[in-house]
């Protein structure tokens, strides 16, 4: 009976490891930036490229920045979620228009309803870079400093926004 | 079947040298250099690549990144941080030794260590006591059976 002790127990920890491991997603990688200035950028809007908006613009109050794109096929999941907070407007939502073309990012929000005060081109995906973006949509949360509170990897589901967001939105805003 | 299976290994090696191929800018120094900053670096779209061997849009990209800033004459080192700020440490494909990474890197040698000493006690339990001398009668009773078998 001892004998199968101790193989039992290697076993045991074995299946504790992995079904932790199993509960993980290795997809969503910690920011470094939570908690972190978010990075300064000067874009186009998309509806006026030849006016600029930038990081210092929104100061003074806590928005969302959600990084899209026409291409994005799990942007379209989230979207419907994105113009009904719009529509309550708790909160003021800024579009990152992520490597994509105008004429179609313009028509896809034709399309689909448009929740963003205002959108940005980012045809390079330089500012994307800067905010660690790797998979369309993320969308962050910033406070009226500037600092940026939380970034959600992938789209945002009513339970994120209802238990994570929302109330972190409200707390920043107290 | 032999033969397809070969056959499609051969297309294979063929579009995966092509795809390797292509990179290559006008300056082949800067371009080494830009690969083995790259060899660094995780993929994050698809983890289990170096942004060097990975295809996806967002390697490309921080591939372009290296580059530029090789060209403006930051370092190695600089251009690693610059990863890690947006990105985190996750990035980094060699992890830093450190102390949240420490069983990391150690955790193989500890296994390995366990295993040893699992062996060797193992092995001391097998082994088979040292025979004791026969008792007087059965020597005897051996010695006989010896030599009526020679004899």
């Amino acid at each position: 009976m001892k004998r199968y002790l101790l193989p039992l127990l290697v076993f045991a920890v074995m299946v504790g490891f992995l079904g932790v491991g199993l509960k993980l997603n290795p997809r969503e990688v910690p920011s470094p930036l939570i908690d972190k200035p978010a990075p300064a950028f000067s874009l186009p809007r998309l509806d006026a490229p030849d006016r600029q908006l930038a990081l210092q613009d929104m100061k003074g109050k806590v928005w969302l920045l959600n990084v899209w794109a026409s291409w994005c096929v799990a942007c379209r999941v989230e979207h419907p979620l994105l113009v009904e907070l719009a529509n309550t407007g708790v909160v003021p939502i800024y579009g990152l228009n992520y490597k994509d073309k105008r004429d179609e990012a313009l028509v896809w929000l034709g399309r689909h309803g448009n929740p963003y005060v205002a959108s940005l081109i980012d045809a390079e995906g330089l500012v994307g870079i800067d905010f660690g973006v790797y998979g369309v949509p993320e969308t962050f949360v910033i406070d009226k400093d500037g600092i940026i509170r939380l970034k959600h990897i992938g789209p945002v589901t009513p339970e994120v926004l209802r238990d994570t967001i929302l109330p972190l939105v409200k707390k920043l805003n107290a | 079947m032999h033969r397809l299976l070969i056959v499609l290994c051969l297309a294979w090696l063929g579009v995966a040298g092509a795809q390797e191929a292509r990179p290559m800018a006008e300056d082949p120094v800067l371009e080494a250099k830009v690969m083995r900053i790259a060899e660094e670096l995780r993929c994050l779209v698809c983890q289990n690549e170096t942004i060097a061997a990975s295809h996806a849009e967002l390697a490309v990209d921080l591939r372009k990144q290296i580059r530029q800033k090789l060209q403006q004459g930051q370092s190695q080192q600089q251009i690693l941080d610059f990863m890690v700020q947006r990105y985190g440490e996750f990035v980094l494909y060699r992890p830093p030794v450190k102390s949240s990474t420490w069983l990391l890197w150690g955790g193989p040698f500890l296994l390995l260590g366990a295993a040893l000493v699992g062996l060797v006690m193992s092995i001391r339990r097998r082994r088979v006591p040292a025979s004791e001398p026969l008792p007087r009668d059965e020597a005897e009773r051996a010695r006989r059976l010896l030599g009526e078998e020679k004899g």
